[in-house]
């Protein structure tokens, strides 16, 4: 029985039977190790780990494994997991620009210094099923040719052109560079700061931002975007401990960077020129970078004086709406009972009801 | 009779460029004023930093409150600036549903700013609101449809009962007849120079039509390019037209 | 407030400590499987939430407390039970509850509905105090949807789940503006909707979630309790607070302080009302939910509060 009725807790054991008897499957099939995950399905574990706030590829597929693949409940998982480790303190900002570079395009310039670099990407292949991997058998995989000479150590951003020329918005700290707010300790509240902004939009949902990006495409926001550059690569992360005075390496981590270059009228105190919309994202994740270098871009109307008219542009509605813990908890929680507002919805219903009918016979 | 707004040297800039500059008046009690000039001319720029709407950029607007005190609204709280706006201030738009709540009925509309004020009895609440609907000439019996259901005159005539109900002292009032055919707007403005002369309520109007203001308006401030051009008692502005602007303004009613 | 003092940390904040407050800790809060790898071998501090975190939401709570009806914003954590389902009652909880309480969840006024057992779970794996059905015996009350018919005591405390805690919000959307309304008091909003249900319904047409007005100033979300239940929360000898998780606000009503239901002078406050009493302890007075006994649409009424009526039959016997 659902609710109510004694009994339940033998039904939520039975239910916890039943869901690892699913999740395991067909016992005579070999279980999935986390190797395996970790290692072949690398897109879901970078999307974990990204909306689920928190690098740690061996933890993510453990969510993924526990989660049967299902990718918001195992980021769903990690976000819960997150809550309990203590925070030892911020990493130095991470310098993009010395990223080992795995992946640079540009859609803006035909060459630029030091290159397209093409890297892992299927974005030129044609999407036939290949079956070849329908078996297990290991693929025999071709060395790629080295590079004719070896990418420069720091890549400069191809929008740092634009810059030379004062064609495009200088991108600076907000007046005083404040340290910006830590979302994952304190609750988002409005005005939010760009840099809150970008927070959200990095562990927001992917199709929540790529639906939102699209829209400004197709005249939901004026917006006119380029894809300056996007990179992907490994990039340092380093903190600098108080007690020491000076900065240690502590690993690496994947990001995926994109710079989108937008039209810009002008207003009365700024000349014509290109602006910016940023994404950053962990992991190789070029398609969520890139929606949410547009929205944020959108989300910069009432800075740069347009007028926000589009669901996009609305800070209050993108933001709040983002998170897809927050998202499918809220929606799925109409499981719940809730019969004792339903029982009052009932009798007010019935109430007017009789007055309803009554107004009908009297006349 | 002394005056309960003070203008002094107002001015609101977008960027480098000026919507108003200069502009000085007093505003008296029970007294109608209009301000007239082309769009553009920065009129209603002044309307919304005169109502706090806009922070001015220079001057000052001083207002005097029911108990005689006098507020700078520059300076001003913003709780306390609400707080005028919602006792001793009406606003009326150009277009009704900037004004109005389109999707509650005409009587939730009267009544909303008596009950922000604290009136807690429906029924007496109900009947003034009928009270209100029969003075604007909309009929009580229309009391439970909403605003969305009304012609264009109806709503101007809605917003007036909504901002009149509490007795406000000064009500602004942007191009209200803006959106109205001509044989519509003729009835609109008898009311209002009714309801305001019963009232005693002091207004400040925008409008581009000098027809308006001599129906309506003891003085009239002629607006061109931001700067007020020419001030004075509405009939000597329409008989003796000092300014060429004003002079191309009164012959086109005359014509008219 | 008793419960806040008497949890230290129990713990210390590192893993490797020994932190654990229960046994070896399973994600579904069964026995850890044998063979225990990463995940099952974790220790969660007491209450799950470290120290810090706690201490944040006692200073929320504090200032809550200090504003009676203000809706505090605080920096939520996920927590390992889905937003929505009771995330910002179970963060109270977990930041208040000491070694010596004892814990009762309800949902629906049930303990056994299978959230509040969910919940009672929770809080029996990392915190291993006693749980009870008994609203009396109970030190801390977290519940969804209800106020317990049992009246409740000084000392005790009871923790709403809130869904959203803004009253106005389905009326303005934007909470840069709401937060304006309430910082100016300016709830005439509120009213416009109540003036409405009379005119077209004849009397004011909200059931549950009956907004209130806290002390005098601020206008609150009771949390989905049915307006029957509104009046208990007037001069409350237990200290009520309510959390909201995904919307990361927190706020109290402090003991004995004024609680008004929105109402017109003429259209009185009042609370729903039965022709039928109890199916099964034959009260009159308390809150009835309807159960549907066959495909005829037969139907029986019983007490929505489970340990109220259980209570009822013992005593009667």
């Amino acid at each position: 029985m659902y609710v109510a009725v004694k009994g339940g807790e033998t039904a939520i054991l039975n239910s916890y039977r039943l869901l690892a008897r699913a999740r395991r499957g067909d016992a005579a099939v070999p279980e999935l190790s986390l190797a395996q995950i970790k290692g072949q399905l690398r897109h879901a574990v970078d999307r974990v780990m990204q909306e689920g706030s928190l690098f740690d590829p061996e933890l993510a597929a453990l969510a993924l494994k526990q989660a049967a693949g299902d990718t918001q409940e195992a980021v769903f998982l990690l976000r819960a997991f997150r809550t309990t480790l203590p925070r030892f303190g911020y990493s130095v900002p991470l310098d993009t620009a010395a990223m080992r570079v795995r992946r640079r395009v540009s859609g803006t310039f035909k060459d630029v210094p030091g290159g397209q670099v093409l890297g892992p990407t299927a974005d030129y292949t044609q999407r036939l099923l290949d079956f070849s991997l329908a078996g297990t058998g290991s693929a025999n995989l071709e060395e790629p040719t080295a590079l004719a000479e070896p990418l420069p150590e720091r890549l400069p951003c191809v929008l740092d052109v634009l810059n030379r020329e004062g064609l495009i918005e200088p991108e600076t700290p907000p007046p005083g560079d404040p340290a910006p707010t830590d979302l994952t300790r304190e609750p988002l509240m409005f005005p939010a700061a760009r840099a809150t902004r970008l927070q959200n939009l990095a562990r927001g949902d992917e199709g929540w931002l790529l639906g939102l990006a699209y829209s400004t495409q197709r005249g939901y926001a004026e917006s006119h975007p380029f894809a300056g550059e996007i990179r992907m690569g490994e990039v340092t992360v380093s903190i600098a401990p108080e007690e020491l005075g000076f900065a240690v390496d502590i690993g690496e981590i994947t990001l995926t960077e994109c710079q989108m270059i937008n039209q810009f009228a002008g207003n009365g105190s700024a000349p014509p020129q290109f602006t910016r919309g940023y994404g950053l994202v962990v992991g190789e994740a070029e398609r969520k970078a890139m929606a949410m270098a547009l929205v944020d871009r959108s989300l910069r109307a009432p800075e740069l004086g347009e007028t926000a008219h589009a669901p996009a542009q609305q800070a209050e509605f993108v933001l709040c709406h983002s998170d897809n813990v927050e998202a499918s908890g809220f929606v799925q929680h109409l499981k719940l009972p809730h019969y004792v507002d339903f029982q009052a919805e009932l009798s007010l219903l019935r109430t007017l009801r009789a007055g309803f009918d009554a107004k009908g016979d009297a006349q | 009779m002394k005056p309960i707004l003070q203008v002094k040297q107002l001015a609101k800039r977008y960027g480098d460029r000026y919507g108003c500059r200069d502009v000085n008046f007093e505003l008296y009690e029970g007294e109608v004023l209009c301000i007239v000039g082309e769009s553009g001319s920065g009129k209603s720029t002044l309307l919304a930093t005169l109502a706090g709407r806009l922070a001015a950029d220079e001057g000052e607007v001083t207002f005097r409150d029911a108990n005689g005190d006098w507020h700078e609204l520059s300076t001003l709280a913003e709780a306390e600036r609400r707080r005028l706006a919602r006792t001793e201030w009406g606003f009326v738009t150009q277009h009704a549903r900037d004004g109005l709540r389109m999707g509650v009925s005409a009587g939730a509309n009267v009544s909303e700013r008596l009950m922000a004020l604290g009136h807690r009895h429906y029924g007496q609440l109900r009947a003034t609101a009928a009270e209100w609907l029969e003075k604007v000439e909309i009929g009580a019996e229309r009391l439970d449809d909403p605003p969305s259901r009304f012609s264009g005159g109806m709503q101007q005539r809605l917003q007036i009962a909504r901002n009149l109900v509490t007795r406000p002292r000064l009500v602004f009032m942007d191009e209200p007849t803006g959106g109205l055919d001509v044989s519509v707007q003729a009835r609109f403005l008898d009311l209002l120079r009714r309801l305001v002369h019963e009232s005693g309520v002091a207004v400040i109007m925008v409008t581009h039509d000098l027809g308006v203001a001599r129906l309506l308006a003891h003085r009239t401030l002629v607006m061109q390019q931001g700067r007020v051009v020419e001030a004075g008692l509405t009939d000597q502005i329409l008989d003796d037209p000092q300014h060429p602007y004003t002079q191309l303004l009164v012959s086109s009613i005359v014509q008219a | 407030m008793k419960h806040s003092t008497s949890c230290k940390p129990q713990t210390g904040l590192h893993r490797e400590g020994g932190r654990a407050a229960t046994g070896p800790y399973s994600p579904y809060g069964e026995e850890a499987h044998s063979d225990a790898d990463k995940a099952s071998n974790w220790r969660y501090n007491f209450g799950y939430l470290d120290e810090n975190t706690k201490r944040m939401l006692r200073r929320g709570l504090l200032k809550a407390v200090a504003i009676p009806g203000y809706q505090v914003p605080f920096g939520s954590r996920e927590m390992p039970l889905p937003y929505g389902w009771g995330t910002g009652g179970i963060q109270l909880t977990a930041s208040l509850i000491g070694r010596q309480d004892v814990l009762k969840v309800i949902d629906q006024g049930a303990d056994d509905t299978t959230n509040a057992v969910n919940i009672r779970r929770f809080f029996g794996r990392v915190c291993g105090v006693d749980t009870t059905e008994k609203s009396a015996d109970a030190t801390l009350i977290q519940t969804r949807h209800r106020i317990p018919e049992t009246p409740l005591k000084a000392g005790q405390i009871v923790v709403f789940q809130v869904p959203e805690p803004e009253p106005l919000r389905l009326l303005e959307a934007s909470e840069v503006e709401t937060r304006k309304l309430h910082a100016h008091q300016e709830y005439g909003l509120m009213h416009v909707k109540l003036y409405e249900d009379i005119a077209r319904f004849g009397h004011i047409a909200t059931s549950y979630d009956y907004p209130v007005r806290v002390n005098g100033r601020y206008l609150a979300s009771p949390s989905p309790i049915p307006k029957f239940d509104n009046p208990k929360l007037h001069q409350s000898p237990a200290l009520l607070l309510f959390g909201a998780g995904r919307e990361k606000r927190l706020y109290a009503i402090p003991p004995y302080t004024d609680v008004d239901s929105l109402a017109f002078d003429d259209h009185p406050f009042e609370i729903q009302a039965w022709d039928t009493s109890c199916a099964l302890c034959g009260s009159h007075d308390s809150y009835l939910d309807e159960i549907v006994t066959d495909d005829a649409g037969s139907r029986m009424f019983v007490c929505s509060d489970t340990d109220y009526c259980t209570s009822r039959r013992e005593d009667a016997r």
